[in-house]
């Protein structure tokens, strides 16, 4: 008995600043405060509280998050996280988007299924784990919070439970997201054998003085890392669950998987490689060029048949996923910048058609193409946002996507990868295909005038055209906000760039 | 903040704000008021306008200090009558467009002055980044323009037309984009200066030859498939028959000059080498497009691919005068990019005024109309006269300083240019014969019918554009005299760019002591 206590003593705890976990703390305590909140039963308490509770702790967390910036960094947990700026725009994008997507399932009737407190608290805890990725700084930090945002994601891809393809799209994603996080787990392991270290900080200092440049455990290790996070990102060839998954899950959680999880993927790819494995940056850095020109033609060839909106996204999600390599790889404050700012701006872009989506599948019509027919007339507010937003994916003025495109084209020509710039803008050139497909659904040739005559009888049978639109107000005030805020960032992009140079400034600290 | 030529951007938006407020049955016709007002405003700037100023850059305000872009326009030379062009092309086009009901009219008049905005600003900016931005820009209302009010033709409906413009335009300036951004950060950090995409700074610090003809290889296929020039003018014949009249106007004779118009402003400041390394395989490019659009103009039925083709045929002298690297050459492509511009306005004008009497743009199912519209037959004989470059008109002026200036640089690029001028006449007359006198099969009582004259809307229209055509011919030297400095100075930057480059910085350095 003594010596258990004398070995517990010799064991030194770490000292925890529980001030600096804040935003964390707020997050998981939310979480477990909505789901007894859904204990108390009726279908006032359903709608009403759980959903209240779950925007509140994400406010809260957010606001705690961004009293934070521009902040010194907080290093703790002894390392094992890091809170600087970095952390913190992510933080407030995984937030940004789940609250698109709590807005987009608030009245969603298919989720009645589901708890709905069981709903709100595994998304919140998906932010918690990766809020925690996105400020992690050991591989175990990072391990531990990616399977935290990733199994409750599994769950909410099969949310609808009545529903054959939300179930698949929940098995899918729980077998592949398997075989990547264990991938990237074998990878972590022998990163770690290989530099006896879990740190990054330890990592790089490894790579630096042993010369380990050249040591097939190592390589082996950071290739089956990025393999890893290839599959968290959709980065082709590791993207074929994204079409499936996307299209079976409900639309909310799609909307929060299309930017989240890939906005996580990405900030633990910007840290791991600009803080972990930069010395060995000759052998990885051709590598994802050639990933990004994959992951850019294939995105774009996938997107062009699809007759599903959220399949086209999808894919046009992996071309996009190849945009934000480019600015990966070069490695570079520039870069760090670019990537940054167009994830933000990926925020925005991605909102509105979910939200239209999201409308249109309430109204009967399906996820595809021919669902959007005659939108132009129809719902207006919802037409023009959708149109803003391919606008913008396609990277044409005045938006904020022309702004990212820019910005990218110049940290890749910047980083001698001009070639790189001209894969990006023929890319661009495919996504027009698709993109404008969308647009002129809405507003041109004969399905908008036959369109026309289906709503002239919609409103004899008492359906007023405007109904559509009035009955989600939430919907129209989301998909409308960010397409506002897509034009407005495009005219006026000085906060944006600002937001992004002082979170890359803390990367850039990092690599130096 | 000065808002000196802003102010020419902003009219149209807030124009198609007002516009918008009135009743369904208003719009056209305050949209095409405010036209006017824009008009007004740019009379002055024209009378202030001194011949030989360098590029006054009226606005430089940094627009995204950590991009390097600037919002700077400025208006010298090279692109004061192109302004005045647009604006006048606009306004016709829209009073044009004002004299029939279109389908949602709030939004049909905003894509229009979106379109004029974006165009506008193409011509007025002096930094690459803001260039290629608003050349991108005029594309998106041309796409809802095209798409929403086009039409459907045998070779592809509307939808399909604006889609293979799109891709054909963009594919082109994504890829000059590419460009801009390349020739911006390579000279800066060549010169170790901040990022500035400004035209001045560029031209201070060019970037070395061989990376030039990279470069300007993006430049080039953007451009060329703007103005179009063959093998790159696929877009054309679909998009010419899909695109409402009205638009058609702005699109041929205004948009298509902004790829010659590039050429003068950007390629040969910015990358005089490869200018020189690209002269031949252009000039065989112009020579190309002036003999196939010629051929091509001469065997169509449809008059809107016949004005279409001839285009191709015009803008291959533009780029021809462009590329003979000659004072005389350069001049006269500017001044053949304004005179083409006007003829367009007025012959599309036609085959709308043509279309609206016999229900048809095919030529062979025209003819005998001048039989009870005498002035209409005059009218449009001025204008196909000017086309064809009869002398006397401003064309005559413009062909035959590209001529001089491709004799001087090779006679073969002369000569073969030479019988572009011929084959304009065959089958700019031939369209007048087939449409105005030859009855062919048509009945008397139908040729009766109708042969109408032009009506009060019709010839007011069409007034302004003859009466342009005419003042051009008269006195073509206010014309020239305010373009050719600018004009030499172009070519100056490509035959002698070192000194050029020396020249600029010290007029940079001075305003700054």
């Amino acid at each position: 008995m003594n010596t258990l206590i004398a070995a517990a003593s010799s064991v030194q705890a770490p000292s925890v600043e529980w001030n600096s976990l804040t935003p964390y703390l707020i997050l998981g305590g939310g979480a477990i405060v909505t789901l007894f909140a859904s204990l108390i039963t009726g279908r006032v308490a359903q709608r009403g509280i759980t959903p209240l509770l779950a925007i509140a702790t994400l406010i809260a967390s957010g606001v705690a998050f961004a009293l934070r910036f521009n902040e010194p960094d907080f290093s703790v947990l002894s390392g094992a996280i890091r809170v600087d700026d970095l952390a913190i725009i992510f933080s407030l994008i995984f937030i940004a988007s789940a609250l698109v997507s709590i807005a987009l399932a608030w009245r969603a009737e298919t989720l009645q299924n589901f708890g709905r407190g069981e709903f709100y608290a595994l998304l919140i805890t998906v932010v918690l784990g990766m809020a925690f990725l996105a400020s992690a700084q050991n591989l175990v930090t990072v391990f531990l919070a990616l399977e935290l945002f990733s199994i409750p994601l599994y769950v909410l891809c099969a949310a609808d439970l009545r529903r054959e393809g939300s179930l698949e799209s929940g098995i899918k994603y729980l077998i592949i997201g398997s075989l990547g996080s264990a991938t990237l787990l074998y990878g972590l392991a022998l990163t770690y054998g290989a530099t006896g270290s879990t740190d990054f900080a330890g990592i790089n200092e490894a790579l630096t003085k042993n010369g380990l440049a050249d040591d097939a455990l190592l390589l082996a290790g950071v290739a089956l890392t990025f393999v890893g996070l290839a599959f968290k990102a959709s980065i082709a060839p590791f993207h074929q669950w994204t079409p499936d998954v996307y299209e079976g899950a409900p639309t909310p959680i799609t909307s929060f998987m299309a930017v989240a999880t890939k906005a996580a993927a990405f900030a633990l790819i910007l840290r791991y490689t600009g803080e972990a494995v930069l010395p060995v940056i000759d052998h990885w850095q051709p590598v994802l060029a050639a990933l990004a020109v994959v992951t850019i033609v294939v995105g774009n060839l996938g997107a062009m048949g699809q007759k599903s909106l959220k399949r086209m996204l999808a894919y046009s999600g992996v071309a996009q996923a190849g945009y934000l390599l480019v600015g990966v790889l070069v490695a570079s404050g520039f870069g760090a910048r670019a990537t940054i700012f167009y994830m933000i701006v990926y925020l925005f872009m991605n909102v509105a058609p979910f939200a239209v989506i999201t409308a249109r599948e309430r109204a009967g019509a399906g996820d595809g193409f021919d669902g959007l027919r005659g939108l132009g007339r129809e719902a207006p507010a919802l037409a023009w946002s959708m149109t803003i937003s391919m606008i913008a994916l396609s990277g044409l003025p005045i938006t904020a996507g022309f702004i990212g495109k820019l910005f990218l084209i110049q940290a890749a020509v910047d980083g001698n990868y001009a070639w790189l710039a001209v894969v990006i803008v023929l890319g661009s050139a495919m996504s027009l295909t698709y993109y404008l497909r969308v647009i002129a659904v809405m507003w041109m040739g004969a399905g908008a005038t036959a369109a026309s005559v289906d709503s002239g009888n919609a409103v004899i049978a008492g359906a007023a055209p405007e109904a559509d639109s009035s009955n989600h107000p939430e919907l129209v005030a989301v998909a409308v906000l960010a397409a506002a805020a897509s034009v407005v960032f495009g005219v006026w992009p000085e906060p944006l760039l600002d937001l992004a140079r002082d979170a890359a400034i803390a990367y850039l600290q990092l690599v130096t | 903040m000065n808002l000196g030529l802003t102010i020419l951007l902003i009219i149209p938006l807030v124009g198609a704000f007002i516009a918008s407020l009135m009743p369904q049955k208003q719009v056209g016709p305050v949209a095409a008021i405010v036209t006017l007002i824009q008009i007004g405003f740019l009379v002055p700037i024209v009378l202030d306008f001194k011949a030989g100023t360098d590029i006054t850059s009226f606005i430089d305000e940094t627009w995204i200090p950590e991009l390097g872009i600037h919002y700077s326009l400025g208006i010298d030379g090279l692109n004061l009558f192109m302004i005045c062009l647009v604006v006048v092309a606009w306004s016709i086009a829209t009073f044009a467009a004002s004299r029939n009901e279109v389908n949602q009219p709030r939004m049909f008049y905003a894509m229009l002055a979106l379109a004029e905005v974006g165009t506008l600003g193409a011509f007025l900016a002096q930094d690459l980044i803001l260039f290629v931005l608003f050349f991108d820009l005029l594309l998106i209302p041309f796409y809802f323009l095209i798409g929403m009010w086009g039409h459907d033709s045998e070779l592809g409906n509307a939808r399909k037309a604006t889609l293979t413009f799109m891709i054909y335009t963009l594919a082109g300036s994504l890829l000059m984009l590419v460009s801009a951004v390349a020739l911006g950060v390579l000279s800066s950090s060549q010169a170790g200066t901040p990022l500035s995409f400004q035209f001045v700074d560029l031209q201070a610090n060019l970037v070395g030859g061989g990376t030039q003809n990279w470069l300007f290889l993006g430049f080039m296929i953007a451009l060329l498939v703007k103005m179009p020039i063959p093998p790159l003018h696929g877009w054309m014949p679909i998009t010419y028959k899909a695109t409402p009249l009205p638009v058609l106007i702005v699109l041929s004779a205004v948009v298509a000059k902004l790829g010659a118009y590039g050429f003068l402003r950007v390629a040969m400041p910015l990358m005089p080498n490869a200018v020189e390394s690209f002269q031949v395989l252009l000039l065989l490019l112009a020579v190309i497009a002036i003999i196939y659009g010629s051929v091509m103009a001469f065997s169509q039925d449809d008059a809107r691919l016949v004005v279409g083709y001839s285009s191709i045929a015009q803008i291959g002298f533009i780029l021809l005068g462009i590329f003979v690297i000659d004072g005389k050459g350069a001049e006269g492509a500017i001044l053949q990019m304004i005179n083409h511009g006007v003829v367009t306005i007025g012959l599309f004008l036609i085959i709308a005024f043509l279309g609206e009497r016999v229900g048809s743009e095919k030529l062979s199912s025209m003819g005998g109309l001048a039989k009870n519209a005498p002035v209409f037959a005059t009218l449009f004989l001025i204008v196909a006269l000017a086309t064809l470059a009869m002398p006397g008109s401003a064309n005559f002026v413009g062909e035959t300083y590209i001529l001089f200036g491709a004799f001087q640089a090779e006679f073969v690029w002369g000569v073969v240019a030479s019988i572009g001028v011929v084959l304009a006449a065959v089958y700019m007359l031939r369209m007048f014969q087939r449409s105005m006198q030859n009855r062919g099969s048509v009945s008397d009582e139908e040729t009766e019918a109708r042969s109408r004259e032009l009506d009060a809307s019709e010839f007011a229209l069409l007034l302004p554009v003859v009466l342009i055509v005419l003042a051009m011919a008269v006195y073509p030297q206010y014309v020239v005299e305010r373009v050719e400095p600018n004009a030499k100075q172009a070519v100056i930057y490509v035959t002698e760019p070192q000194q050029a480059a020396t020249a600029s910085t010290t007029k940079e350095s001075e305003p700054a002591k």
